[in-house]
């Protein structure tokens, strides 16, 4: 846990993404990014890409081998495809943030659910329309990190989607070391807790 | 096991991609004990759906992958499942070696200097082996780790286990679609330096049977079976007359 010294009032850009909606931008090195868990126990998937280059994006393996670390907390970086650092979390109210639950689809809403939740909104289709806008295709859609999501892993390789950790006011920040694009989607997701059955928006601010 | 159809040693950091069609089993041995099989998989004829680690792990409340586990695409349906096993636990997080790890760890040797026993990384055999498919950096994955294993504290602190198999040790995967099966035999990413010795694997292809209603893989998780379903009406639906 840590907190920032960023005044929220102060940053030059403030937006709010209600469950369901996806949002993407670029954010310059140097440039400081907070999302802000508005309501509390909202996951909010995140993908990152190089400015100017999707084939350089986030990549969870690489995240997470070279920390040796399955979960995201100040002071971790996140690493792309090519080994060079994207951002790096320079504050954190939560504590934990998930590298391996991926998104949601519609499709594999199916497999995990009943073949009937076919029809309902996930974040893989927002993530599709966000990277269409950003010139890219479906292949660029890779692990996303999920932040405020609690995705514990025991010693003996058991996996669950818990109850999150997170709360009313919480968020994480971090420091762009390149320009990168940050695509998210505010997970509509209904049949899990992840969203603590009750999807809600989440703020982000750039300094 | 049903009759051999194909056969290759593959050397240490060895790398190979070849279609294997539906129903087909790939079974891979280590040979010698302490081998690395990086694999990643795509569907054959749209190569844009392809194995997913989320989905596989979520849908199987898994970090790992064994005996009677499936292998899941980014579409809700299967690509493969383990249907033999004698290690018990394959790593399905940590990904693939890079050059600066490789050269860190292992002080580096060139092709100038070590011939064909030089030094490779699991990134570099994933991307040689993809553009012989016109795929590239964008189709890269997180892949699979057979033989290796990487467990986690409760704090998310992971660590390595050595010795995770044994000379003959093996791991057989039925393919649920026609598969692009691409993989290396470079050593796992958190594997400890020193002496650069990545181990050979022997792989083989046999013909299949089809999958019984008392199928381990289909039935171990419900999951499993929806998604089965989903691969059912796939290969329905495109199948002429």
């Amino acid at each position: 846990m840590k907190e920032s010294e960023m005044v929220a009032e102060k940053a030059g850009y403030r937006s709010v993404i209600g469950a369901g909606d996806y949002w993407w931008k670029t954010i310059r090195a140097g440039e400081v990014f907070r999302i802000h868990d508005l309501e509390g126990n909202q996951a909010a998937d995140t993908l990152f890409y190089k400015a100017g280059d999707l084939a350089e994006r986030y990549s969870a393996s690489d995240t997470i081998k070279k920390q040796g670390a399955l979960y995201l907390t100040a002071g971790s970086k996140l690493i792309s495809n090519r080994g060079n650092v994207l951002l790096e979390i320079v504050a954190d109210t939560c504590g934990r943030h998930d590298t391996v639950g991926g998104a949601c689809s519609r499709e594999s809403n199916t497999m995990r659910y009943a073949l009937e939740k076919e029809p309902m909104h996930a974040c893989r289709d927002s993530f599709i329309r966000g990277v269409q806008e950003m010139g890219g295709g479906i292949v660029d859609i890779t692990c996303n990190i999920n932040f405020f999501m609690n995705v514990p892993v025991t010693p003996a390789g058991e996996l669950s989607f818990a109850d999150g950790i997170s709360a009313p006011g919480r968020y994480v920040e971090m420091r762009a070391m390149m320009d990168v694009v940050a695509l998210i989607s505010n997970c509509p997701q209904l049949n899990n807790p992840c969203n603590g059955w009750n999807p809600t928006p989440v703020e982000v601010l750039i300094w | 096991m049903n009759q051999v159809i194909y056969k290759v040693e593959l050397t240490g950091a060895g790398m190979w991609s070849k279609v294997i069609g539906k129903g087909k089993i790939l079974k891979l041995t280590d040979l010698e004990g302490g081998a690395n099989a990086g694999m990643m998989l795509y569907n054959a004829e749209q190569r844009t759906e392809r194995y997913n680690m989320p989905d596989t792990l979520k849908g199987q409340q898994v970090f790992y992958l064994r005996q009677g586990l499936c292998l899941h695409t980014d579409m809700g349906r299967l690509v493969a499942s383990i249907v033999e096993d004698t290690v018990g636990w394959h790593d399905a997080i940590c990904g693939a070696s890079d050059c600066e790890e490789v050269k860190v760890k292992f002080g580096g040797l060139s092709y100038q200097d070590g011939r064909n026993d030089w030094h490779r990384s699991g990134r570099e055999c994933f991307l040689i082996e993809l553009a012989k498919w016109g795929m590239g950096e964008r189709d890269g994955m997180p892949n699979l780790n057979f033989f290796s294993k990487v467990v986690t504290d409760e704090e998310g602190n992971l660590r390595y286990v050595p010795g995770n198999s044994e000379a003959g040790d093996s791991v057989s995967l039925r393919l649920e679609m026609d598969a692009l099966v691409v993989m290396n035999t470079c050593q796992h990413p958190l594997a400890p330096g020193g002496e650069y010795v990545p181990k050979p694997i022997l792989l083989e292809v046999f013909e299949g049977a089809a999958v019984g209603d008392d199928d381990e893989c289909l039935l171990s998780h419900p999951e499993n079976a929806r998604a089965f379903l989903n691969t059912v009406d796939y290969h329905e639906l495109k199948a002429s007359l």
